[in-house]
């Protein structure tokens, strides 16, 4: 390695579901160097066996979500000088997911929780009826709009305490997911996603920390989305079970 | 436990709506058994009262004060924020209800000194 580079000094978590600990490695520091950078480094530099997950390197495949100084950043689009401590970087798998390897972590109770909250589409005409229009400024797709941009990168679900306190809570991203259907009109499935979405480990263990729109990394808003699940399934309460 | 993702101004503020809670919880015990003072035993709760005028006792006071109106204002902020339309000003409603809080205890220590 040139002497003369600047390193970053860098503790990588390394293990898997029966545990693991931080080894530090040294980086040499690049201009315009992302997290998935350093950790590519690492990986075709130093230690060939580490283990992590990503695809597109834009931002718009949601693989390669890490912890990064102890909070959760997609890697790809996470400039290393935006998170730096001195010189330090720490770089765990995410919060909240089952470890499979190093950084690499088992999504699936993640996307399991999308299909428990009813996130996804019923559609209310086949594929022979024509095409439905979709009215921009109509006030429900407007709603639906602000939160379709979801990439799963779960960094919200392992920002949320909510999560960590109650493992089966469905959790930020699913619960948004399921907000944006509830504002689709050509969805058919309106009752039965309020019922999912109300249930035990639903909307309703949210407690309004706003973490998940705090680290959303396409600025999205599931406290919003949650709050307005609950709005919806309050006032289906007091209509005596009637929705849309 | 790591709390670096805990940081966030809004986080914080839950945080202290959560203590201030907790900490109104274990006081209401003492301050109902007090208020019972006042039915059965007259003369302790006249020399309990009479205690309550040391200054530093005062100074407690304006601290439970604090505390009721973070825990009153906090939670007409989390109402807004669940019932009503969402509105991005979440951390100047979070800062308002801690400058209220502070207004209000400092305002019951000044009247009561």
């Amino acid at each position: 390695m040139d002497q003369n580079v600047e390193r970053l000094q860098v503790r990588v978590w390394r293990g898997n579901a029966n545990g693991g600990g931080y080894r530090s490695y040294e980086v040499p520091a690049q201009q315009s160097q992302t997290v998935l950078d350093v950790v590519t480094w690492i990986q075709q530099n130093a230690e060939p066996t580490l283990t992590y997950r990503f695809a597109c390197r834009v931002g718009m495949c949601g693989s390669c979500a890490m912890m990064v100084n102890g909070e959760p950043r997609w890697t790809c689009r996470t400039h290393v000088k935006k998170v730096l401590d001195g010189r330090q970087l720490e770089i765990a798998p995410l919060r909240n997911l089952p470890v499979i390897k190093d950084l690499a972590t088992d999504m699936a109770a993640f996307f399991d929780k999308w299909t428990r909250a009813e996130g996804v589409f019923h559609p209310t005409a086949t594929r022979a009826d024509a095409i439905a229009p979709i009215v921009p400024d109509d006030p429900m797709r407007v709603l639906a709009n602000e939160a379709i941009e979801c990439i799963n990168c779960a960094v919200c679900y392992a920002a949320c305490d909510t999560v960590a306190a109650n493992p089966e809570y469905l959790g930020p991203a699913a619960l948004n997911r399921a907000w944006t259907l509830q504002n689709d009109e050509r969805d058919s499935a309106y009752a039965g996603r309020l019922s999912a979405v109300s249930s035990g480990d639903g909307c309703f263990n949210c407690h309004s920390h706003q973490s998940c729109m705090t680290y959303c990394p396409n600025e999205l808003n599931p406290t919003a989305s949650i709050a307005g699940l609950k709005r919806l399934s309050a006032a289906s309460f007091f209509k005596g079970g009637r929705g849309r | 436990m790591d709390i670096r993702h805990r940081r966030d101004t809004l986080r914080i503020a839950s945080l202290i709506h959560r203590f201030s809670g907790l900490a109104l919880a274990l006081f209401l015990p003492l301050h109902f058994y007090v208020l019972g003072l006042a039915l059965n035993d007259a003369a302790r709760l006249d020399a309990f009262l009479n205690w309550t005028d040391y200054p530093l006792v005062k100074f407690v006071e304006a601290i439970l004060v604090l505390l009721l109106a973070l825990h009153l204002f906090g939670g007409l902020r989390l109402l807004a924020l669940e019932f009503l339309p969402w509105s991005p000003r979440q951390k100047a409603y979070a800062a308002s209800a801690a400058a209220l809080s502070f207004f209000v205890s400092v305002g019951f220590f000044l009247s009561a000194v």
